[in-house]
């Protein structure tokens, strides 16, 4: 059996998951692997959100929220944006692969984007096979 | 240990197509704590929430999960059915399997196990949910209206006439909008003067509305029920309290500029008011134009106004108000044909974008109503090319909905006013609307030639000096067309304004594709936005007619009045409070809150959210680094509960 990986995605409330919906009524399609769990707002995400995640066996990490600049409470993704990036880093730092965790900023009227950044970094997780470095066997 | 209901939508077949419901619910009565799984063909419908709520009762559930379409959809639908059975509305789950799930994939086993999982989270969250207690406010009982074209002027007219206190907050120095630049309108022919101006009149009459023009909103704070405005009133240089509208200082002015309102086709003067019929009557002076300004004498106009209105000396002013809700309506803008080289406009000067055209019908216009070429002689064949930047994928994709309508209007107008042969070269004809039809049949008769074939081209006439060569494919007879005309009409797209990302950004509203305010929900919000309590009516929403415009300001209206009728409202609990015994007062979230919110309490050493000003992001919890925040309903164990039921399937 082919490998499926298992994508947990966070999404602000107000962009990114608005815009998860509209690929939904605009009837894009896209690879079913990905399983987003809903915030307020990018800055709710604790970098450990992303660590626990990996641990739990997610094979890929993505976020997803307003355009820097246009955050439905003004200055929230701003610090998600450097804590992210951050993140990134010491994902980097402590032996995950940097391309299992992506930031991307998708507003509520980018439906399309949202189907493409999902196909892609499902076939980039794919390509990269199963996570184990972070994963605790239960 | 909880007790969970599951109940699982059809939704007709938009989620029974690409998920086997059944087996959802067969799988869900296997999961921890769930004591009932029911799946139903409408959830939302009157008998599902029945079922829903007499299970709540029968099995006395504690906790609710509905696997049905999105949160943003329907959740207030079934909290509403939580909360009157008296469970706490806030004991919810809902799960995304419409638009996350069924809608976006073919497969109905991806389907399927994707819902699996997604339902497997919300339970694992379930389990964790807490009771919460929403907040009331106090409501202030005034509304903003933010524009003063057509939508602006009848949303301000309705809520006024209910007794509300309006603020009609509008940029130039008159209200009216673009149907004030019009002549007529279609497909009546009646007079836009006519239905527009008593309007404006009782705009600046009625008790219950400030009119501030030449005002800009500066700054907005505050949420719904209390919004706190701060509006700038650009400076005048003219004391409209004192002014008693007599515009001798317009007649004696030496200053020249461009008439904005005729769309650059004549001057005006530097002290002027934009049309002769402007709401208020009063002068303002341009400062770009002034001829004191500019060279630092002159004051004629001071000289001889008898009030002593004249202010060289006034600046911009800012006003605060306090409002409960707020409409916009911005309108919009047409699309700088210039960047179309194609159609010369800028370069030749018998090519006219749509709101000139309108100014030339106009009897107020700069040609009193004749219909002449910037040379004064009267075309004898004018071209109108629809559809110029929108229908276009390398401009604008939308369709502008206005054009086709207006430019039959046009070609009506023409007829009556020269003796001219009119083509319309157009892609479609859309003419959707009451009596639009019989309009456009009607044009038909008035000999007017219609070439469905977009116009291409305009270039100078090489056979006849003077005129311009118009090139078009005629897609029903596949010919190239090639016709020597004097006048062409551009009907360029309607674009949002070119500030409209200015005004999201003050009160949080998202943009679509295009640039146009985006709606709540396109079909069953279309005036409410992302941000409580502001609504959107006209054009700044997207492409509209009158009748649409008038429908949508109406509307809003009525949605703002929904806010401000009551004294208070009850607001989302859903915000962040601190454990004091966790606290270690390093006050990370006092700096990063971008409301203000969390305050330190210096004689305990710790921190506290001001509740009422928490707008519930969750910022404040992720950068606490003892965890001493909790946001509430996202709590770090309702986040981290979800991921591991999601993970686990």
């Amino acid at each position: 059996m082919s490998f499926e990986p298992k994508i947990l995605g966070i999404a602000c409330n107000w962009c990114t998951y608005t815009g998860a919906d509209l690929a939904g009524t605009t009837r894009l399609q896209y690879p079913q692997n990905l399983r987003v769990v809903r915030v307020m707002c990018s800055s709710r995400i604790n970098p450990s959100f992303i660590f626990r995640a990996f641990q739990m066996g997610a094979d890929g990490v993505l976020i997803g929220g307003c355009h820097p600049g246009d955050c439905h409470y003004n200055t929230g993704n701003l610090y998600a944006r450097r804590r992210l990036a951050v993140t990134k880093k010491i994902l980097d730092f402590s032996g995950m692969e940097p391309e299992r965790f992506r930031v991307e900023w998708i507003s509520a009227s980018e439906g399309n984007k949202f189907a493409e950044v999902v196909t892609e970094f499902t076939e980039q997780i794919r390509k990269l096979g199963p996570q184990t470095k972070f994963k605790i066997a239960l | 240990m909880s007790r969970i209901g599951v109940f699982i939508c059809h939704c007709g077949l938009n989620i029974a197509k690409t998920v086997r419901v059944s087996e959802l619910a067969q799988f869900a009565s296997t999961l921890p704590d769930v004591v009932v799984a029911k799946d139903y063909k409408f959830m939302c419908s009157t008998p599902g929430q029945e079922m829903i709520a007499n299970d709540i009762r029968e099995y006395k559930l504690d906790r609710v999960i509905v696997t049905a379409c999105s949160p943003l959809m329907h959740e207030k639908t079934f909290r509403k059915v939580l909360a009157a059975t008296g469970l706490n509305q806030y004991l919810l789950s809902i799960v995304n399997i419409r638009e996350q799930v069924s809608w976006v994939t073919h497969d109905i086993e991806e389907g399927t196990s994707k819902a699996k999982a997604l339902l497997n989270g919300a339970v694992y969250r379930a389990r964790l949910l807490a009771p919460l207690t929403s907040r009331v406010i106090n409501v202030c009982p005034d509304v903003l209206v933010v524009g003063g074209g057509i939508a602006g002027i009848q949303a301000a007219l309705e809520l006024a006439n209910t007794g509300k206190k309006v603020y009609l907050v509008e940029k130039n120095s008159t209200i009216g909008g673009h149907m004030a630049q019009f002549d007529k309108t279609f497909p009546t022919l009646d007079c836009s003067a006519c239905i527009l101006t008593p309007k404006m009149d009782a705009v600046l009459q009625h008790k219950n509305i400030t009119l501030l023009t030449s005002c800009e909103i500066s700054e907005v704070k505050g949420y719904v029920g209390n919004f706190d405005i701060t509006i700038r009133q650009k400076a005048r240089y003219v004391d409209h309290d004192k002014c008693n509208a007599c515009l001798a200082c317009t007649e004696k002015c030496p200053g020249k500029g461009v008439s904005e309102w005729d769309e650059g086709l004549v001057k005006r003067k530097a002290i002027y008011i934009p049309f002769p019929q402007a709401v208020p009557q009063k002068p303002v002076i341009d400062r770009d134009t002034c001829t004191f300004f500019k060279k630092g004498k002159c004051r004629l106009c001071e000289k001889i106004c008898e009030q002593k209105a004249i202010d060289f000396e006034q600046t911009d002013t800012f006003l605060p108000i306090k409002v409960g809700a707020v409409v916009i309506a911005t309108g919009y803008d047409l699309m700088d044909t210039r960047e179309l080289i194609q159609y010369g406009y800028g370069k030749y000067p018998g090519v006219y974008n749509a709101l000139e055209v309108e100014r030339l019908f106009n009897s107020a216009g700069p040609t009193g109503g004749k219909v002449t070429l910037r040379d004064g002689k009267e075309p004898q064949a004018i071209a109108i090319f629809h559809c110029i930047g929108s229908r276009d994928k390398n401009h604008y994709e939308h369709c502008s909905r206005v054009c086709c309508m207006y430019s039959l209007k046009f070609a009506h107008l023409f007829k009556e006013k020269t003796e001219a042969d009119v083509y319309q070269f157009y892609i479609d004809m859309r003419a959707a609307g009451k009596g639009y039809e019989e309009f456009y049949n009607r044009l038909i008769e008035e000999d007017v030639k219609f070439i469905r074939g977009k116009g291409a081209r305009v270039k100078s006439c090489a056979e006849e000096p003077g005129r311009l060569m118009v090139e078009a494919e005629d897609t029903i007879t596949g010919k190239f067309v090639r016709l020597p005309v004097d006048m062409v009409v551009l009907s360029p797209a309607i674009v949002p304004r070119a500030d409209a990302r200015d005004v999201a950004r003050l009160f949080n509203l998202s943009t679509d594709k295009q640039g146009f305010f985006m709606e709540r929900h396109p079909k069953l919000a279309p005036l409410s936005t992302m941000s409580e309590g502001v609504y959107i009516a006209g054009v700044c929403q997207s492409p509209k007619d009158i009748p649409d415009t008038v429908a949508q300001a109406n509307g809003a209206a009525a949605e703002a009045l929904t806010i401000v009728e009551k004294d208070t409202m009850e607001l989302e609990a859903t915000t962040a409070m601190v454990n004091p015994s966790s606290c270690c007062g390093c006050q990370n979230c006092v700096r990063v809150c971008p409301y203000s919110a969390p305050f330190f309490k210096a004689d305990k050493g710790v921190s506290e959210i001001n509740e009422a000003l928490c707008k519930g992001c969750g910022l404040c919890a992720a950068v606490c680094p003892a965890s001493a925040i909790i946001a509430r309903h996202f709590t770090n164990d309702q986040i981290l509960s979800e991921m591991e039921g999601l993970m686990e399937y």
